[in-house]
């Protein structure tokens, strides 16, 4: 340990021991830990339900779960994966990258930070119940709703739908503290020198996360909390015999949810953007385009919600709109894409794993892009929706977009925050193990979509079995394919080649490179003083 | 940069606090209990009283933590940045959280309401209930059977009008303290920040009296339909805005007549002016959109 010892008497220069260094912690680096280590759980937790959603569907009719035991398995999927899988993950990598890139000692508000953190625990608490409580006699329907949790349905179920709504409240307490916490991190933080357009992409890329949570989350909370009032004290907000109207809800979520997605998305791309000039040896191309690209992206993902709603009968002019809305979002993203194809052309690449992850995400995050801009056509949504090909469309959004970047996060950082290389040759097989079973779980169901299967349904016509049966046996090879992620990173923490501050060759092209300063693992302490940027 | 003091140049890291991890415990509490509570569960009320029991405790014990690092000094410039930052930053997600209730009500009036009763190519109305007419505010809900009908709508004169009067005042004599604060008149602060607090109980102990006219004598309930939704969510969440808004400023006017605050230090109150405005602000929005037009 060479943390330095230093300065005034409030200040030790040893870690904190026992429980206490993680219950109490405010620092940075161990509140990053923290939560990368809560995501990997819920990915195995929120992996195993996808199991069994899967092995559910291998057969027509009914073999493992009851109907409503399937849909409430299909809500908790997708609220473990986003609020406490990818968001968790990027969060990490937040708290331990963002500090030592910008130069900062630690968070702006490093008290606040630990309880955004231990939120999430409380509220996977909360969320996991809402799912077991329907073995208790008397509870009522299980949350048989789906992530978005529409009303009127959400209103009729029983106890366990209270239990996800106060989940909910927990979860964006959390994601609003974090984010006050990573912006004002950002503004004010920064070592002397380090201007915001020298930030690297991914300090940018949660600068804007960050602004879309502050702005969305308080908006689901109003939207969860008029529903709890629905449900038990007597308003009539969504139902129209009392005056109300349940598309209001849908228009509360997805004012919410469809920023969500650039939520999960803009920390993967600020990974990219790190992790391609690296590995091209090359400095990214259109820097600040890129950053202009996310606040371009950051602005109309605010306005762009209603696309997941084209078949409730809103006006034409309003459906219109939406859908010129949305078919622009694929200008920014479709430059982005370019950007980093151009940083890769003429360099000198080489394919480490994070590399590899990066490069399948230019082609599969594009292929969800295509898929996006069918579905953002209102003629042709009115075929495709509620079926699977919208399945297969955010599940290539999402699983490239989001969960891809964060591994070739884990990979390009584990060096730098474990002090060891990990395996190389476990890593390629793995990428090659993830993206193959990737594609053989997900895009035979662009098919059964377009023949007209439908989601969230536990049953399906026989027609669709071979679809279904290919779907399975790569979810099965998917799921396993990450305890071979875990082996990696167990192996990679307890020992292996030494990293050295700098393990990546290309490490510091085109980016002050602060982190790379440090030694690996750095210090306690990042810096005492600040560094400063030339 | 070796010529700065250390005070001003090192940024204040605190060491590992209990406060973060009771505070979770305490909102754990509290949520996990109303939802037992709303389900008739009979732990449910006494996990809330723990919960929050312990929040109170929380917030003796994590500001307390907080007044005493500024009142040592522990905090630089760059410290008091981030908490004017931060401050800023969380009211901004309270603006949204209004937005969503303004919006709201908006749709309802605007959208939703003018369809049901018949406007525009998507009406429905003719399908579900025939016959229902919109007006603003909906005394005649398009089925009665789980609600109850108003009696009479709220108006925007009497205790809304004086309410209007005695929130900006408020703001007013608010301003008046900071400017008290400014030119480190300890008396001028303290008795605008009293005044201050004095009116802000006035409008809470006003508007509680208002919701008890409009449940006893108006027949507006949180059942009476839309209307007595949207009013009831807009102005109880004003309401308990401002309820916290006094408690803040309770806590700052113990502050002041301690002496905490000086010229230049002296955030805590800064933050809680903002607040204070803020709810100002909303509760124009208020008066406006849900007691006038």
């Amino acid at each position: 340990m060479n943390a330095v010892i230093h300065e005034t008497d409030h200040h030790h220069d040893h870690k904190p021991t026992g429980y206490k260094r993680w219950l109490y912690s405010t620092n940075h680096k161990d509140i990053g830990t923290m939560y990368l280590v809560f995501a990997l759980v819920m990915l195995f937790i929120g992996g195993a339900m996808a199991m069994l959603i899967r092995a559910e569907l291998y057969m027509p009719g009914l073999q493992i779960v009851n109907p409503d035991l399937y849909n409430n398995l299909v809500t908790d999927h997708a609220l473990i994966m986003i609020f406490g899988m990818v968001m968790p993950a990027a969060a990490g990598m937040a708290n331990w990258m963002i500090p030592m890139m910008i130069g900062a000692p630690d968070m702006a508000l490093p008290r606040m930070n630990n309880m955004s953190f231990w939120l999430l625990p409380a509220a996977a608490i909360l969320l996991l119940s809402s799912l077991l409580v329907q073995f208790i006699p008397g509870t009522g329907v299980p949350v048989n709703t789906g992530w978005t949790i529409y009303p009127p349905l959400s209103v009729q179920v029983g106890m366990g739908m209270d239990l996800l709504i106060f989940s909910v409240h927990l979860l964006g307490i959390s994601s609003i503290m974090a984010s006050i916490n990573i912006v004002t991190t950002i503004l004010n933080m920064r070592a002397p020198g380090m201007t915001m357009m020298k930030m690297p992409l991914f300090v940018w890329s949660w600068f804007f996360t960050g602004l879309l949570l502050i702005i969305v989350m308080p908006v689901l909370a109003g939207g969860v909390t008029m529903l709890l009032f629905d449900r038990h004290f007597g308003t009539s907000f969504f139902d129209a015999a009392g005056g109300g109207d349940p598309i209001l809800f849908q228009h509360l979520f997805w004012f919410f949810g469809h920023p969500e997605v650039y939520v999960l998305l803009l920390p993967s791309i600020g990974v990219l953007g790190l992790v391609i000039p690296t590995f091209s040896r090359k400095p990214l191309f259109g820097y600040k385009p890129l950053v202009y690209f996310m606040g371009f992206l950051f602005a109309l993902g605010l306005v762009v919600w209603a696309h997941h709603q084209y078949t409730v009968g809103m006006s034409l002019a309003v459906t219109t709109y939406f859908m010129i809305g949305t078919i622009l979002i694929s200008i920014p993203i479709g430059l982005m894409i370019f950007n980093f194809i151009f940083t890769m052309w003429r360099g000198s690449i080489t394919f480490e794993t994070p590399m590899l992850f990066a490069i399948a995400i230019i082609l599969m995050f594009s292929f969800a892009g295509v898929t996006g801009v069918m579905l953002a056509v209102v003629p042709a949504d009115l075929q495709y929706h509620d079926t699977y090909f919208v399945v297969a469309h955010f599940h290539y959004a999402l699983i490239p977009g989001a969960v891809f970047g964060l591994y070739a996060g884990v990979f390009y950082w584990l060096p730098k925050w474990t002090g060891h290389m990990y395996d190389e040759k476990l890593g390629k097989i793995f990428f090659w193990w993830t993206t193959l079973s990737f594609n053989l779980t997900f895009f035979p169901q662009h098919f059964s979509g377009l023949a007209g299967m439908p989601r969230r349904i536990v049953d399906y016509n026989i027609q669709y079995i071979e679809f279904n049966q290919v779907s399975s046996i790569g979810a099965f090879a998917f799921g396993l394919s990450h305890l071979l992620f875990l082996y990696i990173i167990i192996q990679t923490v307890r020992g292996g080649k030494e990293a050295g501050a700098k393990p990546w060759e290309g490490a510091q092209i085109g980016t002050p490179g602060l982190e790379w300063s440090l030694p690996s693992p750095p210090p306690f302490h990042s810096y005492t003083t600040p560094p400063e940027v030339k | 940069m070796s010529t700065n003091t250390t005070a001003e140049q090192d940024y204040f890291i605190p060491e590992p606090s209990r406060w973060p991890a009771v505070g979770v415990a305490g909102l754990f509490f509290t949520v996990l209990g109303f939802a037992l509570w709303m389900n008739g569960v009979g732990f449910g009320p006494y996990s809330t009283m723990i919960g929050g029991a312990i929040l109170i405790y929380l917030l003796f014990g994590w500001f307390g933590d907080v007044i005493d690092e500024s009142l040592t000094n522990k905090y630089n410039s760059g410290v008091d940045r981030s908490f004017r930052q931060g401050m800023f930053w969380f009211i901004t997600s309270e603006v949204f959280f209004f937005i969503t209730f303004f919006a709201c009500l908006y749709y309802f009036r605007n959208i939703s309401l003018p369809s049901l009763g018949g406007e525009g190519h998507l009406a429905t109305s003719n399908i579900l209930w025939e016959g229902f007419k919109y007006s603003w505010p909906v005394v005649n809900l398009p089925d009665v059977t789980n609600y109850t009908q108003i009696i009479e709508p709220m108006g925007p004169g009497g205790i809304p009008a004086y309410n209007t009067i005695i929130l900006l005042t408020s703001g007013v004599t608010l301003t008046w303290a900071h400017w008290g604060l400014k030119k480190e008149s300890q008396s001028q602060l303290v008795i605008g920040l009293a005044m201050t607090v004095a009116l802000g109980l006035f409008f809470i102990a006003l508007q509680a009296y208002e919701y008890f006219h409009a449940y006893t004598e108006l027949g507006l309930t949180l059942n009476s339909g839309i209307y007595g939704s949207t009013f009831y969510m807009l102005t109880g969440f004003h309401g308990f805005h401002v309820t916290l808004g006094t408690v803040m400023l309770i806590v700052i006017l113990i502050r002041s007549a301690k002496g905490h605050f000086s010229e230049e230090n002296h955030f805590a109150f800064e933050g809680v002016a903002w607040y204070w405005h803020f709810v100002d602000v909303v509760w124009l929005g208020l008066y406006v959109f849900v007691y006038w037009l």
